[in-house]
C-alpha cells in the first residue's frame, strides 16, 4: 500500500502511475472496500493527509485533510455546537475524504441536502498527476464550473482529493422525535409526505416495517415544543403521534437510515421518488426486508436473491437500485451502479477522461471503468 | 469596454442569408429573427454596457427544435449563444456577431406537480416567481428567489447557478433542482438526475448548473417545492459603523441562528434608498442590518427576541421590530430598492459581486474607500451578511469621456480584493464575459485547464456560448495532450511505502 504524506507526495505517485501506466485505487479508511467489484490494484491510502486545516465556526466553513476520521471531523464541529447537516455516518476508521467521496448522507438529507450540497472547495490531484483547485472557501461562490459537485459521490475516479472545505451549520439545540404507528407501506408515505410537507419543519422522516413511522422535529426549544404540539393536528387522519424517548429513538432512526441490521448475503439500496416506495415494496419476494428513509425516497432492501429482481422494479418505478452489499461472485457480476441511458453514460465516461485520460483510477471496480472506450468511441 | 470578444468569424457571417434558411425550416412561422431592427431588442442582457446585436434569434418551442438548432449548427460549425429572460448581471447571455442566439421564452408551461413528493417539473422559460406562483395555493413555493425573480427564467437560474437574500437557509439553484433534460451543443438530448435524490454515477447535474450556458441547453426543469414557511418577522438594526454591525452578524450565526436574510447597507446605501423610498430608515447610522427570521410563529418570536439581544450587545442604536407583514414588506422595500436608488443619485452604476469570509469585512471597507478616493468615484454597499456576499456599487457616468473604464478598474481592483482575503469574484451574479479576465486572479493555469477539460467533455469545438468565463480559448485537442515522458520517473531514489 501506498501512503504519502502530504498533497506533493501523493500528486507524485499519481503521476508516476499515469507515466507507467498502473491503475491506482483511492482509499480512506478503507470501510466501503467491500463495494463495487472484486479488483487487484495498487492502493494508495490516503490516511497520512490528516489534520484541520482551517476552522473559523462564525464563517460556517472547515477546511480538512483528506484522510481525517470522520469521527474526528463530528467531534470537533460538535464542540463548537455545529454540524455537518448531511448527518454523514459510516463504520469506524471512515474519512472524511471518503465518505465525500462516496456521496454518503443520513436521515437529515431529505431537507439539508447530500455531501455535494456541503462541499464547497477542495485541492485534489487529477489522473494527470496534476494538483488543482476547485470551488472556495466560502459558503456562496459561483466562480467556474461547480467541479465540487463532480468529485462528491464520485469514489475517486476523477481525481484524489487531498484537502475539502466543506459547509458547517450550527446544530439543533434540541431534536425530539414524534412517532406513529401505520398499517402499510403506503400508509406510511402518507404520513410522511404529510409530514414534510407541513408547515412544522420537520427535518427526517423514516419508516420500519413494524409500521413504526418516525419524525424527526429539530431546533430552538421554544420552536420545538410549538412544532410538536401542531403536528398532531396536521397529521390528522394518519394516525395518533407521541414523543418517543430518546434512547428508544436512536436505534430505530439508525436502522432507518443505515439498513445495516437487515439481514439477507444481499442488500441493495435504492433511491426513488418518495410515492413509489409502497409500490417497490409490494414487489419484493417472500423474506425480503426493508426500512426507509428521507420520506421514502430511499429504500434499504436486504434479501437473498442474487438477480436483479429490485433493480429492474426501481427502474420501472423511476428510480435506481445500487448494490452495497453481496457475495463476490455476485459483485463480480452485476454492476454497483444502475447503469444509466447510454447517452449520459457516454458523456459521463469522456467528464471522466477529462480529469483521468490514462484511467489511472478506473479500477475495474465499477462497470463504468470498463465501458469508457467503447462508449466514448 | 476593456473586454474583448472573440473576433467574428467572416465565413458564418457571409452564410446568414442561408443559416436563417436553415433555421427557418427547423422552427417555421415567426421563430426565426433575422432583420437588423429586430435584433436591437437582443443585443444585450442586463450588464447594458456592452451591446452586440446577434447573428440571428431563433426561439424553438419544442426539444426536438432545439436539438435540431443546434445539431445543424454544430455541423456547420455556428456557434449558439443561450438565452432565458436576459437578465444576468454578467454578461452571460451577450450576444456575439457570428453566434445564432437562442432564445428558450417559448417553452412557457409547468408540465407538472407533485404535491406529496414536493416537486415540479417545468420547461426553462417558467419565470422563477411563476413556479411559486403555480404552487403557493396548496402552501409551497419554491425557495430560491433572486431579486430579479418576476424576469428571469428557471432555465437562466440553472445556468447561472441563482441565489437570492435567502440562500444562506435554502440554498441556490445548485441544491434546490433534482433533474433536468438538456440537449448537447451536437443536439443529443440527455436527461440528468430525476425526481429522486442522490442519483448513482458523476453528478453531471451538478456541473451543468452555474456552467453558464457553456455545456448544454437546459430544456426542462424538475426543481423542489417546500412549504411556505408559517409566518416571518424582520427587525431593522442601525450600527454606528459596519464592524460592530459585522460583529453583530458573527455572534448571530456563532449563537446558532441561521436567518432566513440577513442584509447590510452602508451610510450611502442607506441615504440613497430612504430618499428614493421614504420608509423610515435611520440616517445617522453607519450601517443598518435587516435580519429575517421565518418559521413557526414561536420560533420567530424566540428569535427575533434573540436577535435583538444580540444586536444590543453588539452596540446597535436603533431597532425595530416588524409587527405586522406591512411594516416587514417597508423593512425590505429600501433595500430592495438600493439598484434603482443608486440609479437615481448617479447616471450609471457598475454592480460587483465578490464574497468574503466576513471576518474580513471591516478590512475590506476600508480599503474600498481608500481606493474610492484614489478612483475619484463613490461607492454605495450593500450586502448579504450572512453568507459574506458584497454587492458594492461604484457610481459613474458614462457621459464622462474614460469614467466607465476607470469604474471598471475599480470594480477589479474590489474583486482582486475579495481574492486575495480568502474570497471569490463572483459570489452569484456569474463569471460571463464581466469577470472573465480577472479568473487568473482566483484560479492557476492548471485549475482553468481542468475547468476547460470539462466543458470539452460537453462542447469539443467550443461552439456554445464561446468567449464567456474562461480568460483564454485553448482548443480540446491542446488540453487532452498528456504532458509526460513514458517510464521516467522524477525521483526514483525516493522511497515509495
Amino acid at each position: 500500500m501506498l501512503e504519502p504524506r502530504d498533497a506533493a507526495d501523493l500528486a507524485q505517485i499519481v503521476a508516476d502511475a499515469a507515466a507507467q501506466g498502473r491503475r491506482l485505487e483511492l482509499r480512506g479508511g478503507g470501510t466501503k472496500a467491500g463495494f463495487g467489484a472484486p479488483r487487484a490494484v495498487d492502493v494508495v491510502s490516503l490516511r497520512g493527509l490528516h489534520g484541520v486545516v482551517d476552522y473559523d465556526p462564525a464563517e460556517l466553513v472547515l477546511t480538512v485533510r483528506a484522510g481525517t476520521p470522520l469521527a474526528e471531523v463530528e467531534a470537533l464541529v460538535a464542540g463548537e455546537g455545529q454540524m455537518l447537516a448531511f448527518e454523514p455516518w459510516g463504520d469506524t476508521g471512515a474519512t472524511i475524504g471518503g465518505t465525500v467521496a462516496a456521496g454518503v448522507a443520513g436521515s437529515r438529507r431529505v431537507t439539508a441536502g447530500s455531501a455535494r450540497d456541503h462541499l464547497l472547495g477542495l485541492t485534489a490531484i487529477s489522473g494527470r498527476g496534476e494538483v488543482f483547485v476547485a470551488g472556495a472557501k466560502v459558503v456562496k461562490n459561483v466562480t467556474g464550473y461547480d467541479l465540487p459537485k463532480l468529485m462528491a459521490g464520485s469514489w475517486g475516479r476523477l481525481g484524489a482529493m487531498a484537502e475539502l472545505t466543506l459547509k458547517v451549520l450550527p446544530d439543533p439545540r434540541e431534536v425530539v422525535t414524534m412517532a406513529l404507528r401505520v398499517d402499510s407501506p403506503a400508509a406510511a408515505h402518507a404520513a410522511m409526505a404529510a409530514a414534510l410537507g407541513s408547515t412544522a419543519d420537520v427535518s427526517a422522516a423514516a419508516a420500519l416495517p413494524d409500521g413504526t413511522v418516525l419524525l424527526r422535529v429539530a431546533g430552538f426549544a421554544p420552536s420545538v415544543a410549538a412544532r410538536c404540539a401542531a403536528l398532531p393536528g396536521l397529521l390528522a387522519g394518519h394516525g395518533a403521534l407521541s414523543v418517543m424517548a430518546p434512547v428508544e429513538a436512536a436505534p430505530l432512526w439508525r436502522r432507518a437510515m443505515t439498513g445495516a441490521d437487515l439481514t439477507g448475503s444481499v442488500r441493495w439500496d435504492v433511491h426513488l421518488p418518495p410515492r413509489a416506495a409502497p409500490g417497490l415494496i409490494a414487489a419484493l419476494p417472500e423474506g425480503a426486508e426493508w426500512s426507509m428513509d428521507w420520506g421514502g425516497g430511499r429504500l434499504w432492501v436486504g434479501i437473498d436473491q442474487e438477480d436483479e429482481a429490485v433493480r429492474a422494479a426501481a427502474a420501472a418505478l423511476g428510480g435506481e437500485a445500487r448494490l452495497v452489499l453481496a457475495p463476490e461472485a455476485m459483485r463480480a457480476r452485476v454492476p454497483a451502479f444502475q447503469p444509466r441511458a447510454r447517452g449520459v453514460m457516454a458523456l459521463e465516461a469522456r467528464v471522466r477522461r477529462a480529469f483521468d485520460p490514462q484511467d489511472v483510477f478506473a479500477t475495474g471496480r465499477f462497470a463504468e471503468d470498463a465501458d469508457a472506450d467503447s462508449l466514448s468511441a | 469596454m476593456t473586454i474583448a470578444m472573440p473576433v467574428p468569424d467572416a465565413e458564418t457571417l457571409a452564410k446568414r442569408e442561408r443559416i436563417a434558411q436553415a433555421l427557418r425550416s427547423i422552427v417555421p412561422g415567426e421563430g426565426v429573427i433575422d432583420a437588423p431592427e429586430a435584433l436591437r431588442p437582443w443585443e444585450s442582457d442586463g450588464l447594458t454596457a456592452y451591446r452586440q446585436p446577434p447573428l440571428l434569434v431563433v426561439l424553438p418551442e419544442t426539444t426536438a427544435q432545439v436539438s435540431a438548432v443546434l445539431a445543424w449548427c454544430h455541423a456547420e460549425s455556428v456557434k449558439v449563444v443561450p438565452r432565458g429572460a436576459g437578465t444576468s448581471l454578467s454578461g452571460g447571455a451577450l450576444p456575439l456577431a457570428d453566434a445564432v442566439l437562442l432564445g428558450l421564452g417559448k417553452f412557457k408551461r409547468v408540465l407538472e406537480i407533485d404535491y406529496e413528493d414536493r416537486v415540479a417539473v417545468v420547461q426553462p422559460g417558467v419565470t422563477n416567481l411563476a413556479i411559486t406562483q403555480a404552487v403557493e395555493g396548496r402552501g409551497f413555493y419554491y425557495a430560491p428567489d433572486p431579486s430579479s425573480q418576476i424576469a428571469c427564467t428557471i432555465g437562466g437560474n440553472v445556468a447561472e447557478n441563482s441565489g437570492g437574500v435567502h440562500c444562506l437557509k435554502y440554498g441556490l439553484t445548485t441544491n434546490n433542482v433534482l433533474g433536468a433534460e438538456i440537449v448537447l451543443m451536437d443536439g443529443e438530448i440527455v436527461r440528468l438526475g430525476g425526481r429522486h435524490l442522490d442519483p448513482g454515477g458523476l453528478d453531471l447535474l451538478g456541473v451543468v448548473v452555474g456552467s453558464e450556458g457553456l455545456l448544454g441547453v437546459v430544456t426542462e426543469v424538475t426543481v423542489r417545492i417546500l412549504p411556505k414557511p408559517e409566518t416571518a418577522r424582520a427587525v431593522l438594526v442601525g450600527f454606528p459603523d459596519a464592524e460592530q454591525a459585522g460583529a453583530c452578524v458573527a455572534q448571530v450565526i456563532a449563537e446558532g441562528i441561521i436567518p432566513a436574510g440577513m442584509e447590510m447597507m452602508d451610510r450611502p446605501a442607506i441615504h440613497a434608498a430612504e430618499a428614493f423610498v421614504q420608509v423610515g430608515y435611520p440616517l445617522d447610522v453607519g450601517a443598518l442590518l435587516i435580519v429575517e427570521v421565518d418559521g413557526p410563529a414561536a420560533e420567530c418570536d424566540f428569535l427575533i427576541g434573540e436577535i435583538a439581544r444580540i444586536a444590543g450587545a453588539n452596540g446597535a442604536v436603533t431597532s425595530r421590530v416588524s409587527d405586522n407583514e406591512a411594516e416587514r414588506m417597508a423593512f425590505w422595500a429600501g433595500r430592495k430598492a438600493a439598484f434603482p436608488a443608486v440609479g437615481r443619485i448617479s447616471p450609471d452604476y457598475l454592480c460587483m459581486d465578490g464574497t468574503i469570509p466576513r471576518r474580513r469585512l471591516p478590512d475590506v471597507l476600508r480599503r474600498m474607500e481608500e481606493l474610492s478616493a484614489e478612483y475619484g468615484l463613490r461607492v454605495a454597499n450593500v450586502f448579504h451578511a450572512g453568507d459574506g456576499n458584497l454587492h458594492p456599487l461604484i457610481l459613474y457616468d458614462a457621459n464622462v469621456p474614460g469614467e466607465l473604464d476607470k469604474a471598471e478598474a475599480f470594480g477589479a481592483d474590489i474583486l482582486r480584493l475579495c481574492v486575495a482575503v480568502g474570497g471569490v469574484l463572483t459570489g452569484e451574479h456569474g463569471v460571463g464575459i464581466e469577470k472573465r479576465d480577472l479568473m487568473p486572479e482566483m484560479f492557476s493555469e492548471a485549475d482553468l485547464k481542468q475547468q476547460q477539460r470539462v466543458k470539452c467533455a460537453f462542447d469539443p469545438e467550443l461552439l456554445l456560448n464561446p468567449g464567456k468565463v474562461f480568460p483564454v480559448l485553448h482548443r480540446c485537442a491542446e488540453l487532452g495532450r498528456m504532458h509526460v515522458h513514458h517510464g521516467a520517473l522524477p525521483h526514483p531514489e525516493l522511497p515509495r511505502f
